[in-house]
Protein backbone atom coordinates (compact mmCIF):
# COMPACT_ATOMS: atom_id res chain seq x y z
CA UNK A 1 0.00 0.00 0.00
CA UNK A 2 2.75 2.37 0.98
CA UNK A 3 4.59 1.32 -2.15
CA UNK A 4 1.59 2.08 -4.38
CA UNK A 5 1.21 5.50 -2.79
CA UNK A 6 4.89 6.22 -3.32
CA UNK A 7 4.65 5.24 -6.97
CA UNK A 8 1.50 7.29 -7.43
CA UNK A 9 3.25 10.24 -5.88
CA UNK A 10 6.27 9.75 -8.15
CA UNK A 11 4.15 9.70 -11.30
CA UNK A 12 2.18 12.72 -10.14
CA UNK A 13 5.44 14.51 -9.59
CA UNK A 14 6.49 13.66 -13.15
CA UNK A 15 3.24 15.11 -14.48
CA UNK A 16 3.58 18.39 -12.63
CA UNK A 17 5.76 20.31 -15.09
CA UNK A 18 3.89 19.23 -18.26
CA UNK A 19 0.51 20.03 -16.69
CA UNK A 20 1.62 23.49 -15.58
CA UNK A 21 3.05 24.24 -19.03
CA UNK A 22 -0.15 23.03 -20.73
CA UNK A 23 -2.24 25.18 -18.41
CA UNK A 24 -0.18 28.27 -19.24
CA UNK A 25 -0.41 27.45 -22.93
CA UNK A 26 -4.19 26.96 -22.70
CA UNK A 27 -4.54 30.22 -20.79
CA UNK A 28 -2.53 32.17 -23.36
CA UNK A 29 -4.65 30.81 -26.23
CA UNK A 30 -8.03 31.08 -24.51
CA UNK A 31 -7.49 34.75 -23.71
CA UNK A 32 -6.25 35.46 -27.22
CA UNK A 33 -2.90 36.64 -25.88
CA UNK A 34 -1.18 34.76 -28.72
CA UNK A 35 -2.58 34.45 -32.21
CA UNK A 36 -4.13 30.93 -32.52
CA UNK A 37 -2.63 30.72 -36.01
CA UNK A 38 0.81 30.98 -34.46
CA UNK A 39 0.08 28.83 -31.43
CA UNK A 40 -3.28 27.03 -31.31
CA UNK A 41 -4.72 25.95 -27.96
CA UNK A 42 -3.74 22.49 -26.67
CA UNK A 43 -7.38 21.45 -26.86
CA UNK A 44 -7.45 22.41 -30.52
CA UNK A 45 -4.29 20.40 -31.15
CA UNK A 46 -5.75 17.35 -29.42
CA UNK A 47 -8.97 17.66 -31.40
CA UNK A 48 -6.98 17.89 -34.62
CA UNK A 49 -4.82 14.94 -33.62
CA UNK A 50 -7.93 12.84 -33.04
CA UNK A 51 -9.39 13.91 -36.36
CA UNK A 52 -6.08 13.14 -38.10
CA UNK A 53 -6.10 9.68 -36.51
CA UNK A 54 -9.68 8.73 -37.39
CA UNK A 55 -10.81 7.47 -40.80
CA UNK A 56 -11.86 10.25 -43.17
CA UNK A 57 -14.93 8.50 -44.57
CA UNK A 58 -17.90 6.81 -42.90
CA UNK A 59 -17.76 3.04 -42.54
CA UNK A 60 -19.15 1.29 -45.61
CA UNK A 61 -19.15 -2.54 -45.34
CA UNK A 62 -19.49 -2.96 -49.09
CA UNK A 63 -16.16 -1.23 -49.70
CA UNK A 64 -13.83 -2.57 -47.00
CA UNK A 65 -13.64 -4.58 -43.80
CA UNK A 66 -14.00 -2.91 -40.43
CA UNK A 67 -10.32 -3.15 -39.48
CA UNK A 68 -9.19 -1.81 -42.82
CA UNK A 69 -11.60 1.09 -42.38
CA UNK A 70 -10.42 1.71 -38.83
CA UNK A 71 -6.84 2.06 -40.02
CA UNK A 72 -7.68 4.13 -43.07
CA UNK A 73 -7.04 7.44 -41.32
CA UNK A 74 -4.51 9.83 -42.76
CA UNK A 75 -2.20 9.62 -39.76
CA UNK A 76 -2.05 5.83 -39.86
CA UNK A 77 -1.09 5.98 -43.53
CA UNK A 78 1.54 8.61 -42.91
CA UNK A 79 3.01 6.77 -39.92
CA UNK A 80 3.09 3.55 -41.91
CA UNK A 81 4.83 5.26 -44.84
CA UNK A 82 7.45 6.80 -42.54
CA UNK A 83 8.04 3.59 -40.62
CA UNK A 84 8.37 1.62 -43.84
CA UNK A 85 11.15 3.92 -45.01
CA UNK A 86 12.90 3.85 -41.62
CA UNK A 87 12.80 0.06 -41.40
CA UNK A 88 13.91 -0.61 -44.98
CA UNK A 89 16.64 2.04 -44.83
CA UNK A 90 17.86 0.87 -41.44
CA UNK A 91 17.94 -2.77 -42.48
CA UNK A 92 19.83 -2.05 -45.70
CA UNK A 93 22.27 0.21 -43.83
CA UNK A 94 22.85 -2.41 -41.14
CA UNK A 95 23.23 -5.27 -43.59
CA UNK A 96 25.94 -3.24 -45.35
CA UNK A 97 27.63 -1.92 -42.20
CA UNK A 98 27.73 -5.07 -40.08
CA UNK A 99 29.94 -7.32 -42.24
CA UNK A 100 32.23 -4.43 -43.15
CA UNK A 101 32.52 -3.43 -39.50
CA UNK A 102 33.26 -7.00 -38.40
CA UNK A 103 35.93 -7.36 -41.07
CA UNK A 104 37.48 -3.99 -40.29
CA UNK A 105 37.47 -4.70 -36.58
CA UNK A 106 39.00 -8.14 -36.91
CA UNK A 107 41.52 -7.52 -39.68
CA UNK A 108 44.05 -4.72 -39.46
CA UNK A 109 44.80 -4.70 -43.19
CA UNK A 110 41.17 -4.27 -44.13
CA UNK A 111 40.87 -1.60 -41.46
CA UNK A 112 43.77 0.39 -42.90
CA UNK A 113 42.37 -0.03 -46.41
CA UNK A 114 38.91 1.33 -45.64
CA UNK A 115 39.42 3.63 -42.69
CA UNK A 116 40.62 6.77 -44.56
CA UNK A 117 37.61 6.72 -46.88
CA UNK A 118 35.23 6.22 -43.98
CA UNK A 119 36.80 9.01 -41.98
CA UNK A 120 36.22 11.37 -44.92
CA UNK A 121 32.62 10.32 -45.59
CA UNK A 122 31.48 9.94 -42.00
CA UNK A 123 31.37 13.64 -41.01
CA UNK A 124 29.13 14.51 -43.98
CA UNK A 125 25.61 14.81 -42.52
CA UNK A 126 23.13 12.56 -44.38
CA UNK A 127 21.08 15.70 -45.11
CA UNK A 128 23.94 16.97 -47.28
CA UNK A 129 23.34 14.01 -49.57
CA UNK A 130 19.85 15.29 -50.48
CA UNK A 131 20.76 17.05 -53.74
CA UNK A 132 22.81 14.09 -54.90
CA UNK A 133 20.14 11.59 -53.90
CA UNK A 134 17.50 13.43 -55.95
CA UNK A 135 19.90 13.69 -58.88
CA UNK A 136 20.59 9.97 -58.71
CA UNK A 137 17.21 8.56 -57.76
CA UNK A 138 14.67 11.21 -58.74
CA UNK A 139 11.68 11.57 -56.44
CA UNK A 140 9.73 9.05 -54.36
CA UNK A 141 10.94 6.37 -51.98
CA UNK A 142 14.36 5.57 -53.48
CA UNK A 143 16.11 8.88 -52.60
CA UNK A 144 14.47 8.93 -49.15
CA UNK A 145 15.57 5.39 -48.39
CA UNK A 146 19.04 6.15 -49.75
CA UNK A 147 19.40 8.98 -47.24
CA UNK A 148 18.21 6.77 -44.39
CA UNK A 149 20.66 4.05 -45.39
CA UNK A 150 23.47 6.59 -45.07
CA UNK A 151 22.13 7.79 -41.74
CA UNK A 152 22.00 4.28 -40.28
CA UNK A 153 25.19 2.98 -41.91
CA UNK A 154 27.87 4.96 -40.09
CA UNK A 155 26.76 4.57 -36.47
CA UNK A 156 26.39 0.80 -36.94
CA UNK A 157 29.73 0.60 -38.72
CA UNK A 158 31.73 2.63 -36.21
CA UNK A 159 30.32 0.79 -33.22
CA UNK A 160 30.82 -2.61 -34.78
CA UNK A 161 34.48 -1.81 -35.46
CA UNK A 162 34.93 -0.56 -31.90
CA UNK A 163 33.11 -3.59 -30.50
CA UNK A 164 35.30 -6.11 -32.27
CA UNK A 165 38.47 -4.19 -31.44
CA UNK A 166 37.59 -4.04 -27.76
CA UNK A 167 36.96 -7.74 -27.26
CA UNK A 168 38.74 -8.65 -24.03
CA UNK A 169 41.91 -10.61 -24.83
CA UNK A 170 41.18 -13.10 -22.07
CA UNK A 171 38.20 -14.53 -24.01
CA UNK A 172 40.35 -14.97 -27.07
CA UNK A 173 43.05 -16.69 -25.04
CA UNK A 174 40.51 -18.97 -23.37
CA UNK A 175 38.94 -19.89 -26.72
CA UNK A 176 42.33 -20.56 -28.30
CA UNK A 177 43.34 -22.87 -25.50
CA UNK A 178 40.03 -24.71 -25.92
CA UNK A 179 41.01 -25.27 -29.54
CA UNK A 180 38.70 -22.82 -31.32
CA UNK A 181 39.21 -22.41 -35.06
CA UNK A 182 39.19 -18.98 -36.73
CA UNK A 183 35.54 -19.34 -37.70
CA UNK A 184 34.44 -20.47 -34.25
CA UNK A 185 36.46 -17.67 -32.69
CA UNK A 186 34.74 -15.14 -34.91
CA UNK A 187 31.17 -16.41 -34.67
CA UNK A 188 31.04 -17.61 -31.09
CA UNK A 189 33.50 -15.34 -29.30
CA UNK A 190 34.18 -12.06 -31.14
CA UNK A 191 30.63 -11.52 -32.38
CA UNK A 192 28.82 -12.08 -29.07
CA UNK A 193 31.50 -10.16 -27.18
CA UNK A 194 30.95 -7.22 -29.55
CA UNK A 195 27.15 -7.36 -29.31
CA UNK A 196 26.78 -4.62 -26.66
CA UNK A 197 28.65 -2.19 -28.91
CA UNK A 198 26.80 -3.30 -32.03
CA UNK A 199 23.43 -2.80 -30.36
CA UNK A 200 24.45 0.66 -29.21
CA UNK A 201 25.32 1.40 -32.83
CA UNK A 202 21.98 0.06 -33.98
CA UNK A 203 20.17 2.25 -31.49
CA UNK A 204 21.99 5.37 -32.63
CA UNK A 205 21.53 4.26 -36.24
CA UNK A 206 17.77 3.90 -36.03
CA UNK A 207 17.56 7.22 -34.18
CA UNK A 208 19.46 8.89 -37.02
CA UNK A 209 17.26 7.09 -39.56
CA UNK A 210 14.21 8.55 -37.87
CA UNK A 211 15.61 12.08 -38.05
CA UNK A 212 16.55 11.63 -41.68
CA UNK A 213 13.17 10.21 -42.72
CA UNK A 214 11.35 13.34 -41.56
CA UNK A 215 13.71 15.60 -43.52
CA UNK A 216 13.68 13.34 -46.57
CA UNK A 217 9.88 13.35 -46.62
CA UNK A 218 9.84 17.13 -46.63
CA UNK A 219 11.71 17.05 -49.91
CA UNK A 220 11.34 13.90 -51.96
CA UNK A 221 7.91 12.35 -51.38
CA UNK A 222 4.26 13.26 -50.93
CA UNK A 223 3.21 11.26 -47.93
CA UNK A 224 4.62 10.41 -44.52
CA UNK A 225 4.71 12.42 -41.32
CA UNK A 226 7.44 14.78 -42.49
CA UNK A 227 5.57 15.59 -45.66
CA UNK A 228 2.31 16.09 -43.73
CA UNK A 229 3.58 18.73 -41.34
CA UNK A 230 5.22 20.66 -44.15
CA UNK A 231 1.98 20.47 -46.14
CA UNK A 232 0.06 21.72 -43.10
CA UNK A 233 2.32 24.77 -42.95
CA UNK A 234 1.34 25.70 -46.49
CA UNK A 235 -2.29 25.80 -45.42
CA UNK A 236 -1.45 27.54 -42.15
CA UNK A 237 -2.86 24.59 -40.18
CA UNK A 238 -0.68 25.11 -37.15
CA UNK A 239 -2.81 22.71 -35.09
CA UNK A 240 -2.07 19.96 -37.58
CA UNK A 241 1.65 20.77 -37.57
CA UNK A 242 1.78 20.31 -33.81
CA UNK A 243 -0.45 17.21 -33.96
CA UNK A 244 1.94 15.75 -36.55
CA UNK A 245 4.95 16.59 -34.42
CA UNK A 246 3.30 14.89 -31.49
CA UNK A 247 2.84 11.74 -33.59
CA UNK A 248 6.48 11.88 -34.66
CA UNK A 249 7.47 12.06 -31.00
CA UNK A 250 5.30 9.09 -30.07
CA UNK A 251 6.69 7.03 -32.92
CA UNK A 252 10.25 7.90 -31.93
CA UNK A 253 9.50 6.85 -28.37
CA UNK A 254 8.00 3.57 -29.60
CA UNK A 255 11.10 2.83 -31.72
CA UNK A 256 13.42 3.58 -28.85
CA UNK A 257 11.59 1.45 -26.33
CA UNK A 258 11.41 -1.35 -28.91
CA UNK A 259 15.18 -1.17 -29.31
CA UNK A 260 15.55 -1.10 -25.56
CA UNK A 261 13.58 -4.32 -25.23
CA UNK A 262 15.60 -5.98 -27.95
CA UNK A 263 18.71 -4.83 -26.13
CA UNK A 264 17.58 -6.31 -22.83
CA UNK A 265 16.66 -9.56 -24.49
CA UNK A 266 19.90 -9.99 -26.42
CA UNK A 267 22.06 -8.84 -23.53
CA UNK A 268 20.40 -10.74 -20.72
CA UNK A 269 23.84 -12.22 -19.98
CA UNK A 270 25.40 -8.79 -19.59
CA UNK A 271 26.56 -7.52 -16.22
CA UNK A 272 24.74 -4.20 -16.32
CA UNK A 273 21.31 -5.73 -16.88
CA UNK A 274 19.41 -7.42 -14.07
CA UNK A 275 17.85 -10.73 -14.97
CA UNK A 276 14.46 -11.54 -13.55
CA UNK B 1 59.46 -42.53 -16.52
CA UNK B 2 59.43 -40.31 -19.60
CA UNK B 3 58.73 -36.70 -18.56
CA UNK B 4 55.45 -35.35 -19.86
CA UNK B 5 56.68 -31.78 -19.98
CA UNK B 6 60.30 -31.12 -20.74
CA UNK B 7 61.52 -27.55 -20.32
CA UNK B 8 65.13 -26.92 -21.20
CA UNK B 9 67.22 -23.75 -21.20
CA UNK B 10 64.16 -21.56 -21.56
CA UNK B 11 64.61 -17.82 -21.41
CA UNK B 12 62.30 -14.96 -22.22
CA UNK B 13 63.21 -11.33 -22.79
CA UNK B 14 60.61 -8.58 -23.01
CA UNK B 15 61.50 -5.21 -24.40
CA UNK B 16 59.31 -2.41 -23.16
CA UNK B 17 60.04 1.18 -24.08
CA UNK B 18 63.60 0.47 -25.14
CA UNK B 19 64.29 -1.28 -21.82
CA UNK B 20 64.99 -4.98 -21.85
CA UNK B 21 63.57 -7.08 -19.05
CA UNK B 22 64.77 -10.63 -18.63
CA UNK B 23 61.64 -12.36 -17.40
CA UNK B 24 62.97 -15.92 -17.55
CA UNK B 25 66.54 -17.11 -17.61
CA UNK B 26 67.79 -20.67 -18.12
CA UNK B 27 64.78 -22.55 -16.81
CA UNK B 28 65.13 -26.32 -16.75
CA UNK B 29 62.30 -28.46 -15.46
CA UNK B 30 60.86 -31.88 -16.09
CA UNK B 31 57.34 -32.80 -15.09
CA UNK B 32 56.30 -36.44 -14.84
CA UNK B 33 52.82 -37.58 -15.83
CA UNK B 34 50.37 -37.08 -12.98
CA UNK B 35 52.67 -34.79 -11.04
CA UNK B 36 51.39 -31.73 -9.17
CA UNK B 37 53.84 -28.84 -9.51
CA UNK B 38 53.48 -25.42 -7.91
CA UNK B 39 55.39 -22.43 -9.25
CA UNK B 40 55.97 -20.17 -6.26
CA UNK B 41 57.40 -16.68 -6.09
CA UNK B 42 56.64 -12.99 -5.60
CA UNK B 43 54.87 -11.11 -8.36
CA UNK B 44 57.17 -10.26 -11.24
CA UNK B 45 59.25 -13.42 -10.85
CA UNK B 46 58.10 -14.77 -14.20
CA UNK B 47 55.98 -17.67 -12.96
CA UNK B 48 53.01 -16.64 -15.10
CA UNK B 49 55.36 -16.00 -18.01
CA UNK B 50 56.61 -19.56 -17.73
CA UNK B 51 53.04 -20.88 -17.57
CA UNK B 52 52.06 -18.85 -20.64
CA UNK B 53 55.05 -20.23 -22.49
CA UNK B 54 53.99 -23.80 -21.66
CA UNK B 55 50.43 -22.94 -22.67
CA UNK B 56 51.74 -21.66 -26.01
CA UNK B 57 50.45 -18.10 -25.63
CA UNK B 58 53.87 -16.51 -25.75
CA UNK B 59 56.80 -18.58 -26.96
CA UNK B 60 60.15 -18.36 -25.16
CA UNK B 61 62.95 -16.26 -26.65
CA UNK B 62 65.32 -19.21 -26.41
CA UNK B 63 65.22 -22.82 -25.28
CA UNK B 64 62.58 -25.46 -25.85
CA UNK B 65 59.38 -26.70 -24.27
CA UNK B 66 58.37 -30.20 -25.29
CA UNK B 67 55.03 -31.68 -24.24
CA UNK B 68 54.41 -35.39 -24.85
CA UNK B 69 57.26 -35.46 -27.32
CA UNK B 70 56.06 -32.49 -29.37
CA UNK B 71 57.48 -28.96 -29.13
CA UNK B 72 54.88 -26.41 -28.02
CA UNK B 73 53.96 -24.03 -30.84
CA UNK B 74 50.49 -22.78 -30.06
CA UNK B 75 47.80 -23.07 -27.39
CA UNK B 76 45.80 -26.26 -27.60
CA UNK B 77 43.24 -28.38 -25.78
CA UNK B 78 45.92 -30.87 -24.70
CA UNK B 79 46.92 -28.27 -22.09
CA UNK B 80 43.76 -27.06 -20.34
CA UNK B 81 44.17 -23.54 -19.00
CA UNK B 82 42.47 -22.07 -15.92
CA UNK B 83 42.84 -18.33 -15.44
CA UNK B 84 42.69 -16.23 -12.30
CA UNK B 85 40.05 -14.04 -13.98
CA UNK B 86 37.98 -17.19 -14.73
CA UNK B 87 37.68 -16.16 -18.41
CA UNK B 88 34.22 -17.67 -18.72
CA UNK B 89 32.24 -16.52 -21.72
CA UNK B 90 29.61 -14.25 -20.17
CA UNK B 91 27.18 -14.73 -23.07
CA UNK B 92 27.02 -18.49 -22.53
CA UNK B 93 25.20 -20.26 -19.74
CA UNK B 94 27.16 -22.47 -17.35
CA UNK B 95 26.19 -25.50 -19.41
CA UNK B 96 27.24 -23.87 -22.69
CA UNK B 97 30.55 -22.75 -21.25
CA UNK B 98 31.40 -26.30 -20.23
CA UNK B 99 30.19 -27.73 -23.54
CA UNK B 100 32.07 -25.21 -25.69
CA UNK B 101 35.33 -27.16 -25.98
CA UNK B 102 33.44 -30.35 -26.81
CA UNK B 103 31.40 -28.56 -29.46
CA UNK B 104 34.65 -27.34 -31.00
CA UNK B 105 35.77 -30.97 -31.10
CA UNK B 106 32.46 -31.74 -32.88
CA UNK B 107 31.50 -34.51 -30.49
CA UNK B 108 27.98 -35.94 -30.86
CA UNK B 109 25.34 -33.94 -29.01
CA UNK B 110 24.15 -36.77 -26.78
CA UNK B 111 27.70 -37.44 -25.68
CA UNK B 112 28.29 -33.78 -24.90
CA UNK B 113 25.13 -33.60 -22.81
CA UNK B 114 26.13 -36.68 -20.86
CA UNK B 115 29.65 -35.40 -20.18
CA UNK B 116 28.44 -31.95 -19.16
CA UNK B 117 25.84 -33.44 -16.81
CA UNK B 118 28.49 -35.58 -15.13
CA UNK B 119 30.76 -32.56 -14.66
CA UNK B 120 27.93 -30.40 -13.32
CA UNK B 121 27.24 -33.15 -10.83
CA UNK B 122 30.87 -33.61 -9.84
CA UNK B 123 31.52 -29.91 -9.29
CA UNK B 124 28.18 -29.29 -7.53
CA UNK B 125 26.95 -26.96 -10.25
CA UNK B 126 23.73 -28.78 -11.13
CA UNK B 127 21.47 -26.00 -9.90
CA UNK B 128 23.35 -23.41 -11.93
CA UNK B 129 23.15 -25.16 -15.28
CA UNK B 130 21.13 -22.43 -17.03
CA UNK B 131 22.61 -19.44 -15.22
CA UNK B 132 24.94 -16.92 -16.76
CA UNK B 133 28.38 -16.31 -15.20
CA UNK B 134 27.32 -12.88 -13.93
CA UNK B 135 24.91 -14.60 -11.54
CA UNK B 136 27.63 -16.74 -9.94
CA UNK B 137 30.05 -16.08 -7.09
CA UNK B 138 33.79 -16.15 -7.72
CA UNK B 139 34.13 -19.66 -6.35
CA UNK B 140 31.29 -20.94 -8.53
CA UNK B 141 32.79 -19.29 -11.58
CA UNK B 142 36.10 -20.99 -10.98
CA UNK B 143 34.29 -24.32 -10.62
CA UNK B 144 32.76 -23.75 -14.05
CA UNK B 145 36.18 -22.86 -15.48
CA UNK B 146 37.61 -26.07 -14.03
CA UNK B 147 34.70 -28.09 -15.41
CA UNK B 148 35.30 -26.47 -18.81
CA UNK B 149 38.87 -27.74 -19.02
CA UNK B 150 38.01 -31.11 -17.48
CA UNK B 151 35.46 -31.61 -20.24
CA UNK B 152 38.31 -31.63 -22.75
CA UNK B 153 40.00 -34.44 -20.85
CA UNK B 154 43.40 -32.85 -21.38
CA UNK B 155 46.24 -34.71 -19.68
CA UNK B 156 47.73 -31.42 -18.44
CA UNK B 157 46.13 -28.61 -16.46
CA UNK B 158 47.80 -25.21 -16.36
CA UNK B 159 46.44 -23.02 -13.59
CA UNK B 160 47.40 -19.36 -13.25
CA UNK B 161 46.69 -18.29 -9.65
CA UNK B 162 43.22 -19.77 -10.03
CA UNK B 163 42.17 -19.21 -6.43
CA UNK B 164 43.98 -15.91 -5.96
CA UNK B 165 40.83 -13.79 -5.99
CA UNK B 166 38.79 -15.99 -3.63
CA UNK B 167 38.21 -15.68 0.10
CA UNK B 168 40.11 -18.13 2.27
CA UNK B 169 37.21 -20.49 3.01
CA UNK B 170 36.16 -20.81 -0.63
CA UNK B 171 39.79 -21.18 -1.46
CA UNK B 172 40.37 -24.14 0.85
CA UNK B 173 37.18 -25.66 -0.45
CA UNK B 174 38.33 -25.47 -4.05
CA UNK B 175 41.82 -26.68 -3.16
CA UNK B 176 40.26 -29.84 -1.72
CA UNK B 177 38.02 -30.14 -4.77
CA UNK B 178 41.05 -29.84 -7.04
CA UNK B 179 42.98 -32.49 -5.10
CA UNK B 180 39.97 -34.80 -5.35
CA UNK B 181 39.82 -34.28 -9.11
CA UNK B 182 43.56 -34.71 -9.43
CA UNK B 183 43.50 -37.98 -7.48
CA UNK B 184 40.65 -39.24 -9.61
CA UNK B 185 41.99 -38.31 -13.06
CA UNK B 186 45.74 -38.22 -12.37
CA UNK B 187 46.43 -35.22 -14.54
CA UNK B 188 49.70 -33.33 -14.54
CA UNK B 189 49.09 -29.95 -12.98
CA UNK B 190 51.24 -26.85 -13.10
CA UNK B 191 49.81 -24.41 -10.62
CA UNK B 192 51.05 -20.83 -10.24
CA UNK B 193 50.65 -19.24 -6.82
CA UNK B 194 52.24 -16.70 -4.54
CA UNK B 195 50.77 -18.33 -1.45
CA UNK B 196 53.32 -20.47 0.39
CA UNK B 197 50.64 -22.31 2.30
CA UNK B 198 48.70 -23.10 -0.84
CA UNK B 199 51.78 -24.55 -2.51
CA UNK B 200 52.56 -26.80 0.47
CA UNK B 201 48.94 -27.90 0.73
CA UNK B 202 48.77 -28.92 -2.92
CA UNK B 203 52.08 -29.76 -4.54
CA UNK B 204 54.28 -32.80 -5.04
CA UNK B 205 57.09 -30.42 -5.86
CA UNK B 206 57.35 -26.68 -5.28
CA UNK B 207 59.43 -24.69 -7.73
CA UNK B 208 60.62 -21.50 -6.01
CA UNK B 209 61.49 -18.79 -8.49
CA UNK B 210 63.77 -15.77 -8.22
CA UNK B 211 62.83 -12.20 -9.00
CA UNK B 212 64.24 -10.74 -12.22
CA UNK B 213 65.68 -12.50 -13.92
CA UNK B 214 63.24 -15.31 -13.24
CA UNK B 215 65.26 -18.42 -12.56
CA UNK B 216 64.62 -21.52 -10.49
CA UNK B 217 65.95 -20.82 -7.01
CA UNK B 218 65.11 -24.17 -5.51
CA UNK B 219 62.88 -27.16 -6.09
CA UNK B 220 61.36 -28.50 -2.88
CA UNK B 221 59.72 -31.93 -2.77
CA UNK B 222 56.79 -32.31 -0.41
CA UNK B 223 56.38 -35.87 0.80
CA UNK B 224 53.72 -35.35 3.47
CA UNK B 225 50.68 -37.57 2.86
CA UNK B 226 47.45 -35.86 1.83
CA UNK B 227 45.23 -34.44 3.18
CA UNK B 228 47.93 -32.24 4.69
CA UNK B 229 47.36 -30.53 7.97
CA UNK B 230 48.41 -26.86 7.85
CA UNK B 231 48.73 -26.83 11.64
CA UNK B 232 51.21 -29.74 11.79
CA UNK B 233 54.84 -29.21 12.76
CA UNK B 234 56.13 -30.61 9.51
CA UNK B 235 53.90 -28.28 7.49
CA UNK B 236 55.05 -25.26 9.45
CA UNK B 237 58.73 -26.13 9.26
CA UNK B 238 58.43 -26.28 5.51
CA UNK B 239 56.47 -23.05 5.54
CA UNK B 240 59.30 -21.32 7.41
CA UNK B 241 61.90 -22.66 5.04
CA UNK B 242 59.94 -21.52 2.01
CA UNK B 243 59.12 -18.16 3.59
CA UNK B 244 62.83 -17.42 3.92
CA UNK B 245 63.42 -18.25 0.27
CA UNK B 246 60.47 -16.21 -0.95
CA UNK B 247 61.19 -13.24 1.33
CA UNK B 248 64.68 -12.91 -0.10
CA UNK B 249 63.14 -12.49 -3.52
CA UNK B 250 60.38 -10.25 -2.26
CA UNK B 251 62.92 -7.86 -0.73
CA UNK B 252 64.84 -7.72 -4.01
CA UNK B 253 61.52 -6.95 -5.64
CA UNK B 254 60.86 -4.16 -3.14
CA UNK B 255 64.30 -2.59 -3.65
CA UNK B 256 63.75 -2.70 -7.38
CA UNK B 257 60.36 -1.04 -7.01
CA UNK B 258 61.99 1.85 -5.17
CA UNK B 259 64.84 2.25 -7.66
CA UNK B 260 62.87 2.22 -10.91
CA UNK B 261 59.17 2.71 -11.49
CA UNK B 262 57.46 -0.59 -12.14
CA UNK B 263 56.98 -1.61 -15.74
CA UNK B 264 53.87 -3.62 -15.01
Amino acid sequence: MKNILARLYASLQGLLVPVVLLAIWQYLSAHAIVNPQILPAPTAVIAKWWEYLLPTEAFDPSRSGYLAWLFSGEMIHDAYASMYRVVVGFLVGTVLALPLGLLMGANDRIYKLFNPLIQILRPIPPIAFIPLSILWFGLGNPPAIFLIVIGAFFPVLMNTIAGVRHVDGIYIRAARSLGASQTTMFLRVMLPAATPYILTGARIGIGTAFIVVIVAEMIAVNNGLGYRILEAREFFWSDKIIAGMFTIGLLGLAIDSGMNRLNNYLLKWHRGIESN
Amino acid sequence: MQPQIHISKVSKVFSTGGRKVVALDDINLEVSPGEFICLLGPSGCGKSTLLNAIAGFSPPTAGSIVVDGRPVQAPGPDRGMVFQEYALFPWMTVEKNIAFGLEIKKQPKAQIREKVSALLEMLKLKDFRDRYPKDLSGGMRQRVAIARVLALDSPILLMDEPFGALDSLTRRNLQDELLRIWTKFRKSIIFVTHSIEESIYLADRIVVMTYRPGTIKKIVSVSMPRPRDPSSVEFNDLKKELALLVMEEQSRHNQNEIKVPAAD
